[in-house]
């Protein structure tokens, strides 16, 4: 018998039993589609988390105050709950080796004003290194300079949020705005950088020379210190931390060890990477769930028409069908069952997922090795419990194949 | 007789094994048979005819002795021979007929000529009709086994043991289930095919039935007891024209 008409066969038992092949497939279809949208979205929340560590900037390494410690009772009486200083700023600029960039970050909130318009915003008070450690490049106008800094210019650039929200179709570039009444210019735009990995807004954001904003906008008591790094290199990170850490240590003796602290993005792409593990884990999970049930599925359908299908084994050898020939129509059937039902229900994951990705905003990551997973899973069971009766009966005496129970 | 043998049967015995016990379906049948020899097999209930059946028709193997058609010992043949044998040589009509479910008659009927290497695709169609049409049920080619009688389903079943024009047809009680009219008209179908040369061998409750053969052998408890010539076998073409049509008259009260 050749193939051709073997195939033929397979595909007429399909169509002719129509219950058991839509069953069928549809347990693939369940299998795949469920585990192409659980891996999408794990895949695309987990790509939204690297993508806002990236966002970070290029290895940076912060030291912060710790402000918890400051409630000692006797430096606060001193007046100040900081323990970073300027200088700290300096000595790491001038001796720690692999530091490209260094700049003090002061953070403040003020109201900002621009003719009618109002908006609370996030006011920091940087160097120029800042953009570079934070990779901020310009929508539109310019940054400031060192010369600012030094002079302490009133200028600032803002961000995107606080741009649509002082000025709404107004080119912000060369405006002035005032900042808790201070009149500043504005350089220009900050281009869009999205949520952060802690979900804050990073285009709601005021940024001016720190010169300027811990003179006009600052008391001495309220300046908390945030001196931002960057690292020559990804692998030098860890190297330079720990200098710091021994620097500061120094320059700090006689305080608490630890009233700073120093931490990377490394650090924190570490973090949020077990937790976006621990969801596409989750979701795997899930997803595996649907395909084992997908499987079961087959599995049940397929073997309760066993029976049946042991009969007709018993029927096509009796009259004259060969081992082979039984063998590899059931298993055409499986595959061409498997195929198909594998297309339909990448189809339908993927759709799925994109309705998923458009209606509800969730950002979807549909990978390679999530549809062959699928496919590859779901084939194979169905294709074992296609071939399984088969062998079965082609192996039983035909008698007993025919009568069968 | 001048014709060579076709079945040479020594010695047969079949046992099944039910747990424990030990059912001895056959205890040992001496049998030969002729080509162009019309055989009917007959016994009461659990003799063993289908088990012997099932032996000639190489579905099964026996427990001991030999079997050999056309002067082949079945026992020395492989699997491919045996399919070969049961797709071209015999025609096989079951007592519960078998037919593929949600599948045509007329499909049934050209499911041996699927596996044959002999008939074209575009034949088949063809000669199913035709070996439908040579049991009366033409009109029902379209029909699944579930819309059709118990009778139509045994005649489809008939029409594929025939379709592939085999040497050697055997048939396991191919009118338990019709009527006497259709009855006859098998036996009619099965004398026309016998007078073609063909070997045929039925199994029949039916001392009506028996009559209509040439050589009538009978079982009990696995063995053969009697076998007899018919040397005047009835026509069953001519009682076919004695008999009233169903349908053409009502029936009597009686
Ligand atoms: N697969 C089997 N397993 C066990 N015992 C069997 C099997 N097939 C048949 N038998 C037994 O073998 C004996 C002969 O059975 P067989 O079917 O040959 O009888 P039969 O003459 O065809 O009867 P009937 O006229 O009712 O069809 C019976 O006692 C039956 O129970
Ligand atoms: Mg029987």
């Amino acid at each position: 018998m050749s193939i051709i008409g073997i195939i033929r066969i397979a595909l007429k038992s399909l169509t002719r039993n129509k219950t058991r092949t839509f069953l069928t497939m549809l347990g693939i279809i369940i299998g795949v589609a469920a585990v192409i949208t659980m891996l999408a979205i794990g895949e695309g929340a987990k790509k939204v988390v690297d993508d806002q560590i990236s966002s970070m900037g290029t290895n940076v390494i912060m030291v912060t105050s710790n402000f918890t410690n400051t409630q000692n009772t006797a430096r606060q009486a001193a007046g100040s709950g900081n323990t970073l200083e300027e200088e700290d700023v300096d000595a790491i600029r001038n001796s720690v080796d692999g530091v490209l960039f260094t700049s003090p970050v002061y953070n403040t909130f003020g109201q900002l004003k621009y003719g009618n318009s109002n908006w609370r915003g996030r006011v920091m008070g940087v160097d120029v290194d800042y953009f570079q450690i934070r990779d901020l490049s310009m929508e539109s106008g310019d940054t400031f300079y060192a010369s600012d800094v030094e002079s302490g210019t009133k200028v600032c650039v803002i961000g995107k949020t606080v741009a649509d929200n002082l000025f709404a179709g107004i080119d912000p570039v060369g405006k002035v705005i005032r900042i808790r009444n201070i009149p500043f210019t504005v350089r220009g735009v900050l281009r869009s950088k999205g949520a952060s990995a802690s979900g804050m807004d990073q285009d709601d954001i005021v940024l001016a020379p720190f010169t300027t904003t811990s003179t006009r906008l600052m008391g001495h008591r309220w300046r908390f210190l945030t001196i931002f790094v960057s690292a020559e290199s990804k692998e030098r990170i860890p190297l330079v931390q720990e200098d710091i850490l021994n620097l500061l240590q120094n320059r700090h003796r006689g305080t608490t060890a630890d009233d700073f602290s120093v931490s990377s993005q490394t650090d924190i792409a570490e973090a949020a990477s077990t937790v976006s593990d621990t969801m596409t884990i989750l979701l795997a999970s899930i997803a595996g769930i649907s395909l084992l049930v997908g499987g079961i599925g087959i599995m049940n359908i397929m073997l309760v028409s066993v029976t049946e299908r042991i009969k007709e084994i018993g029927i096509r050898m009796a009259v004259g069908a060969g081992k082979r020939d039984v063998l590899l129509q059931f298993i055409i059937e499986a595959v061409t069952i498997s195929i198909f039902g594998g297309l339909i229900g990448i189809l339908l994951g993927v759709t799925a997922a994109e309705l998923l990705g458009k209606y509800m905003e969730w950002s979807i990551n549909i990978t390679a090795w999530s549809v062959f997973l699928s496919v590859g899973f779901s084939m194979l069971i169905g294709i074992f419990f296609g071939w399984y009766p088969a062998r079965k009966a082609a192996n039983l005496n035909l008698i007993d194949a025919l009568r069968y129970e | 007789m001048a014709a060579k043998t076709l079945i040479s049967v020594r010695g047969l015995t079949k046992t099944y094994q039910m747990g424990e016990v030990q059912v001895h379906a056959l205890r040992g049948i001496d049998l030969d048979i002729r080509e162009g020899e019309f055989i009917a097999i007959m016994g009461a209930s659990g003799s063993g005819k289908t088990t012997f059946m099932n032996l000639l028709g190489c579905l099964d193997h026996p427990s001991s002795g030999s079997y050999s058609l056309d002067g082949v010992d079945v026992h020395s043949m492989d699997d491919a021979e045996l399919t070969r044998v049961r797709n071209q040589k015999i025609g096989y009509v079951f007592q519960s007929f078998y037919l593929l479910p949600r599948t045509t008659a007329l499909e049934n009927v050209e499911l041996p000529l699927l596996y044959s290497k002999k008939v074209l695709p575009k034949d088949r169609h063809a000669m199913a009709l035709n070996a439908l049409g040579a049991v009366g049920l033409d009109e029902r080619a379209k029909h699944f086994p579930n819309q059709l009688s118990g009778g139509q389903q045994q005649r489809v079943a008939i029409a594929r043991a025939i379709v592939n024009d085999p040497v050697f047809l055997l048939a396991d009680e191919p009118t338990g289930n019709l009527d006497t009219r259709t009855s006859v008209e098998v036996m009619g179908f099965f004398q026309k095919f016998h007078a073609q040369g063909k070997t045929v061998v039925l199994v029949t409750h039916e001392f009506d039935i028996s009559q209509y053969t040439e050589r009538i052998i009978t079982f009990r408890d696995g063995r053969i007891i009697s076998d007899v010539a018919n040397p005047n076998p009835r026509n069953a073409a001519e009682d076919l024209k004695k008999l009233p049509r169903l349908d053409d008259e009502p029936l009597e009260a009686s």
